[in-house]
């Protein structure tokens, strides 16, 4: 696997590296970021031909909070104590680093460890935070994946605040035995006494434009399959702290999988303060009475600019999309409320079509709502391929994709 | 092959019997001995050995012999039940290892951490299961110590974290609790088991590096009984001197098959480690008597004869007797009364656990999620048994 990240990611950044790398993993931070960012830089010079993985939408997206006022206008910050507070511009990566800052603070068992976390990790989620908070509440770890989540699972068993970083989501496999066997039935194999909700396990996912095999998967329905397990994914900065801060204090096991692609792509006013948001609930982000559209992570900005085209071309037609946030739970009574109103459903998710979490969604609503359904439901998800270097565009389910199943049910 | 085995055994394991020098106290103290361990029963990688002297009383000997005796008589008793088909599925017994779990726990106190593998049942106890809880989980009953939804290898106590399935799985966690003890500042340890199978998989490696890597309190204990399931340590691992395996952390091995050499050797390392000398990695050499589970009768890689010779020479319940006839603490007569009452407890507990009633239907649907944080609806089970979890 170390060669593999190795040679894969020279084999993409031949051209960027830098030429005195301090030690592997620096040269691979260095290689990665310098990367991404060329890539998924936002503001500053003129943006050169859209770099591949460039989000279509995001920055302009109707869903991003781009001033306090919209930013506050959120039911769900209402009881938090955060509803009249500051807010600040922050990226992703930021929002994300603020919500840990807030848990260290707010909690002194809480510790964060992963592969360069010490450093500020590759994406710099966790930068300053050893500098703020010590050495030894931020610390690197060896590159050890199982390592890293059985060693989170005996801290938070004693009862700590345990926050793991899987540098990739592709290099969660090591680690899917302490998760599905250890972390996920401590509680129930114990009969109660012991439980190991203080971990959390944050990782990056899903495609960059770039990535190639190992560095692009989006593995949320492995972890799904698992009773025990809580899995989230946030679409936005603002959702992403909130989301966080509920992962990290919720009482059962949480994998938290960050959209790489936002980490610098997504921008917001997020309010500085304390606050969480619910686990287990999904978001209706835009209404509309025709088709409901699901979707999660960073499909949503695809899935909102498919909506959009498809609304324009058909007269008439309003598109009800929805943003799960947790699979697991999921909030199958948003959903099916919805397509008892539309009659349609169109699901997205990055990650292969086969066994991936659009099945599900497509039989719950299958049991709830088959008689109200008008057109079979709809999936747009990744090739049940590997998921491919130069062939990224093909495999994912990309907008025209999404707009092409939109226009199946509504057509059917 | 098994004589090269049977020699290596003889090799490793120090042979305590009429060997040790004895030396009473008189008068007052005269129930407080020295005994001097013979000093084939430490062997040391990168560290000076422990003291061969203990020091050990009438009653902590009395005590120790009570709590092997105990322990094997429950797992003889947790062998009938399996065989009458009480216990159904895995069951792992530690019948020929009891020395190791009883000798780390009269080195240790309650706030030092466990955590072992699937053969837990011996840890259970001294860690303070009672025998009661220990076979109502095996027969998976309501009473169990884990509610009886875990069975032969998933029993937990306080500062105990189980009972674990996955061979090797537990080293990394009970590194992860190490680390908050010294996170805590606490003059506590973390004894991780693991046997010598699991001693080759790649995560104990890693549970290393991190342990030396932050200096934890960690004591990485692996009980070779010489056979990883049916396979004999020399043709699984390259190097079956297991003490040494941890290559930048000190190691040393320890006649597993004598409690007092295995409480030597545990308040040792308990005190090495909590003095920030970072973690140690000790071979308990032992032998177990039975098959590595219940469908194994354990005779097919090894022939009946090491296992008779074994018994006869190295058991450490005979040798624990033999110590303390010699000491002159006690008489035969008063020994074979603390087996029967040893083995009164047991039945007693047998027939007590027999009684107990399954756990609740409802126990399906607890302790996946935290309370109050349940899914609505537990998929593929009946309609009407929605209700049961709802309430």
């Amino acid at each position: 696997m170390q060669t593999s990240r190795f040679t894969l990611l020279y084999r993409n950044f031949a051209n960027n590296i830098y030429s005195k790398p301090l030690s592997r993993n620096r040269f691979i931070h260095k290689a990665f970021f310098h990367a991404t960012k060329k890539i998924l830089q936002t503001s500053g010079a003129p943006a050169p031909a859209p770099a591949e993985g460039y989000l279509p939408g995001v920055a302009q997206s109707k869903f991003i909070k781009s001033t306090q006022e919209e930013a506050l206008k959120n039911s769900e910050l209402m009881n938090t104590g955060v509803a009249n507070g500051e807010t600040k511009k922050m990226n992703m990566f930021q929002a994300i680093n603020d919500a840990m800052g807030i848990a260290l603070t707010t909690d002194e068992t809480a510790v964060i460890f992963g592969e360069d976390v010490a450093f500020g990790g590759v994406f710099r989620c966790t930068l300053g935070l050893a500098e703020m908070f010590g050495r030894d509440r931020v610390f690197n770890t060896p590159l050890s994946e199982q390592g890293i989540v059985g060693f989170g699972i005996g801290m938070a068993a004693v009862g700590h605040t345990a926050i793991a970083e899987i540098q990739f989501a592709d290099y969660i496999f090591p680690a899917f035995d302490q998760l599905v066997n250890e972390a996920a039935k401590y509680r129930y194999r114990s009969g109660g006494l012991f439980n190991v909700g203080g971990l959390t396990v944050r990782s990056p996912c899903s495609a960059v434009g770039h990535g190639g095999h190992y560095h692009s998967q989006s593995p949320e329905a492995y972890f799904t399959h698992t009773p025990g397990l809580i899995v989230v994914m946030p679409r936005s900065p603002i959702q992403a702290k909130g989301l966080l801060l509920a992962s990290i204090r919720d009482r059962n096991p949480v994998i938290f999988l960050e959209p790489k692609i936002l980490y610098r792509a997504a921008v917001e006013e997020v309010p500085v303060g304390d606050y969480e948001l619910p686990l287990g609930k999904a978001e209706i982000l835009k209404s509309g009475k025709d088709v409901t559209v699901v979707g999660y992570g960073s499909q949503l900005y695809t899935l909102e600019n498919a909506i959009k085209l498809a609304e324009k071309d058909i007269p008439g037609l309003s598109c009800e999309l929805i943003d799960l946030r947790s699979l697991s739970p999921w909030d199958v009574d948003t959903v099916a409320n919805s397509v008892n109103k539309t009659g349609r459903l169109v699901i997205s998710h990055e990650a292969p079509q086969t066994s991936g979490f659009a099945a599900e969604v497509a039989t719950s609503i299958m049991e709830r709502c088959f008689l109200r359904l008008e057109a079979p439901i709809q999936r747009v998800c990744g090739l049940d391929t590997p998921f491919p270097l130069i062939f990224e565009k093909f495999y994912v389910p990309d907008m025209t994709k999404c707009y092409d199943a939109i226009k199946e049910v509504v057509n059917y | 092959m098994l004589s090269s085995i049977t020699s290596r055994l003889s090799r490793n394991i120090s042979v305590f019997n009429g060997r040790s020098f004895v030396r009473q106290f008189a008068s007052a103290s005269a129930e407080t001995v020295n005994i001097k361990l013979p000093e084939s029963s430490f062997k040391t990688y990168k560290c000076d050995p422990p003291s061969l002297d203990i020091e050990v009383t009438k009653d902590e000997l009395l005590r120790l012999y009570k709590e092997m005796a105990v322990m094997r008589r429950m797992e003889t008793a947790a062998d009938g039940l399996y065989k009458s088909k009480m216990i159904r599925g895995f069951c792992h017994l530690c019948t020929g290892q009891e020395a190791v779990a009883v000798g780390m726990e009269a080195a240790i106190t309650e706030d030092d951490a466990i955590i072992t593998a699937y053969r837990c049942h011996g840890f259970t106890y001294v860690r303070g299961g009672t025998i009661h809880s220990i076979l109502a989980e095996l027969m998976g009953r309501k009473a169990g110590i884990s509610r009886g939804k875990g069975g032969s290898m998933h029993m937990f106590s306080k500062n105990f974290y189980g009972g674990n399935g996955i061979v090797g799985a537990q080293v990394p966690v009970g590194t992860g609790v190490a680390f908050t003890q010294k996170y805590l500042e606490k003059k506590n340890a973390t004894f991780i088991l693991y046997g010598d199978g699991a001693a080759n998989q790649g995560q104990v490696f890693e549970a290393f590096n991190m342990a030396k890597l932050w200096d934890l309190p960690a004591i990485f204990v692996c009980e070779n009984n010489f056979f990883g399931m049916g396979t004999a340590a020399g043709r699984s691992s390259a190097n079956a001197q297991y003490y040494t395996r941890g290559q930048y952390i000190p190691g040393l091995q320890v006649n597993g098959m004598d409690v007092l050499a295995v409480k030597q050797a545990c308040s040792w390392a308990k005190n090495w480690t909590t003095n920030d000398q970072g973690p140690l990695v000790l071979e308990m050499v032992t032998y177990r008597y039975g098959g590595h589970s219940m469908s194994d009768p354990g005779t097919s890689y090894r022939t009946r004869e090491e296992i008779q010779h074994m018994r006869s020479t190295k058991d450490p319940i005979t040798g624990l007797r033999q110590r303390i006839l010699e000491l002159g603490f006690s008489t035969d007569d008063e020994i074979k009364k603390l087996e029967k009452e040893a083995r009164a407890v047991v039945e007693e507990a047998v027939a007590e656990a027999q009684k107990e009633p399954q756990p609740d239907e409802s126990e399906i649907f607890t302790n996946i999620y935290a309370k109050g944080t349940e899914p609505p609806i537990i998929r593929g089970r009946e309609r009407e048994e929605f209700a049961v979890m709802n309430q």
